[in-house]
């Protein structure tokens, strides 16, 4: 303020014969800068206006909004799509729990120390190079349509069971990456006290360093729930019926994609909340660190 | 009477000999200062007394019974022999009271109720009771060292090692640490203390190593090696000290 003082200009002038009164702080901090928005909001519209204009004038454009815009096949296909939808969302749940448990014990093989653990640590690594270098939809394919036809008795033969199978199998491969990273985070410092307070290895992870490595992963965690969300429609090549299923048998029925946009709305709604949630999450995970300053 | 004997002890880290043939013993409530430049082999020497880390030859021997024996078991070492970090090392989602009881209850058995009346009884013994249900990150940094020293006395153990317990602390919190050591001296603890705090281990240790190099260069009682050191490579590091001013 006092350097205001010291070069009085026609802004600083203004300031003095306004209104308010002298002991109120200078507002000035607080103006909104209009400029820079109204420049994002005009250079939205003129890029997606361009797009939408060209695609428009496109000869096939007519065509095109019958078959995927249209809002009575919309209307018509979003019971079932919905239902379908409501089918992902329980998938999608009980692979969260599913991945959540298998991963944290893969981690468990990976980190525990000792020549006792060499075979489980030997697998964990395997594993995780297998699942994440073969496809989702591939794994899908063999579970869903091999083991069935493998007719072993006394095993399910849904696909639905086999395809939350391979889900399962394959994201836990990335999961159990992530939680690695959390443990591999926390101090060794936290070890050593463990250790030194006669806490084995098993009692050490459960009570010293698991609750603060999954802490420092959450965000990551959610971001493959978010991903895991999409990926269930791809049980849909093996024929179970979610949303993605339903909506291509409504458009074989009828030979109009709309179908297909209620389902991609449906994801939008549940997915866009999820990820601002996860920012929300990342946002205050970083501001707590800096913080929480070194331990 | 004997309470920890260091028997030529050797440790390597790769090529490197860090510790190099070490002679030490350790009476029953007698305070050994270990001081020196770092890299001296300190801090090693002490996280081999409990077996922090694994030493390459000679023995470590607690009561008689070499620290390896299958007698202790397990985790039976740990009990008898605390270790305090000079970066606390507080478990960050556990409380004060969480933190202390966390080792007597799942290591050692004790059932809740008793674990959490003991916790308190030593809480208030070094006047820390209004600690008992905040998280580490709410203490000073000399509260979070002071509440690792009760989480090791927790479990009884008969030697104390404490590992530059002030050396991450503001010089203002430092007292409030150094008072607790005195408390514990004073209630006959056996404790071996790293520190660069040249005046606290001629105040409370009954004797003082100069190590570097891996080896004990000189031992003795704090007056005589502060004040009249033998060896040439002693003088010469409390030349350095005190230059510093930090005797």
């Amino acid at each position: 303020m006092s350097s205001g003082d010291s070069s009085p200009g026609p802004r600083n002038g203004a300031d003095r014969s306004g209104a308010a009164a002298p002991a109120r702080p200078p507002r000035r901090q607080r103006e909104i800068s209009w400029l820079p928005i109204l420049v994002s909001i005009a250079s939205v519209v003129v890029v997606f206006g361009t797009i939408a204009h060209f695609v428009a004038r496109s000869e096939q454009w007519p065509r095109i909004k019958r078959q995927f815009f249209n809002w009575d096949a919309m209307v018509e296909s979003f019971p079932d799509v919905l239902r379908g939808f409501w089918l992902n969302l329980e998938i999608w749940v009980i692979c969260i729990v599913s991945i959540g448990t298998w991963a944290l014990l893969l981690t468990l093989f990976r980190v525990l120390r000792g020549p006792l653990f060499a075979p489980l640590r030997v697998f964990a690594i395997v594993y995780v190079d297998l699942f994440r270098g073969i496809p989702a939809l591939l794994l899908v394919v063999l579970f869903a349509f091999g083991i069935p036809a493998l007719r072993i008795p006394n095993l399910p033969s849904s696909a639905l069971f086999w395809g939350i199978v391979a889900m399962t199998l394959s994201y836990s491969a990335y999961a159990t990456e992530v939680y690695r990273s959390g443990i591999d985070a926390v101090h060794d410092g936290q070890r050593a006290a463990a250790k030194a307070l006669g806490l084995t290895q098993l009692q050490a992870l459960r009570y010293a360093i698991l609750p603060q490595a999954i802490r420092n992963v959450v965000p990551a965690l959610l971001n493959l729930a978010v991903a895991l969300q999409k990926d269930v429609a791809l049980l849909s090549v093996v024929g179970v019926r979610d949303a993605v299923r339903e909506a291509q048998i409504y458009m074989n029925q009828t030979f109009n994609y709309s179908s297909y946009l209620v389902a991609a709305a449906l994801f939008l709604v549940t997915t866009i909340p999820l990820a601002r949630f996860v920012d929300y999450l990342t946002r205050r995970d970083r501001e707590r660190r800096l913080q929480g300053g070194m331990i | 009477m004997t309470r920890v004997v260091v028997d030529r002890l050797t440790k390597f880290f790769g090529e490197k000999r860090v510790l190099d043939g070490i002679d030490l013993s350790i009476g029953a409530h007698e305070v050994v200062a270990l001081i020196g430049a770092s890299g001296s082999g300190k801090s090693t020497l002490l996280r081999c007394i409990n077996r922090l880390v694994d030493f390459d030859a000679g023995r470590i021997l607690l009561d008689g019974v070499s620290i390896d024996h299958d007698s202790f078991g397990a985790n039976g070492l740990y009990r008898r022999i605390g270790i305090v970090f000079q970066s606390f090392n507080l478990f960050p989602h556990l409380s004060v009271l969480q933190n202390i009881t966390l080792a007597p209850r799942k290591v050692h058995g004790v059932p809740r109720r008793e674990a959490e009346e003991a916790a308190r009884g030593l809480l208030a013994m070094f006047g820390m009771s209004e600690c008992i249900s905040q998280y580490p990150e709410q203490l000073s940094g000399g509260q979070q060292q002071r509440v690792a020293i009760i989480r090791s006395l927790a479990t009884n153990p008969d030697v104390l090692l404490l590992d530059e317990v002030t050396g991450a602390l503001d010089p203002e919190l430092i007292g409030e640490v150094l008072r607790i050591i005195r408390d514990l001296k004073d209630k006959g603890m056996t404790m071996v203390i790293v520190t660069h705090e040249m005046g606290f281990a001629r105040d409370v240790s009954d004797r003082v190593c100069y190590l570097e190099g891996g080896r004990i260069i000189e031992d003795g009682p704090p007056r005589e090696l502060f004040s009249r050191p033998q060896h040439p490579r002693t003088q010469k590091f409390l030349e350095r000290i005190i230059a510093a001013g930090r005797l």
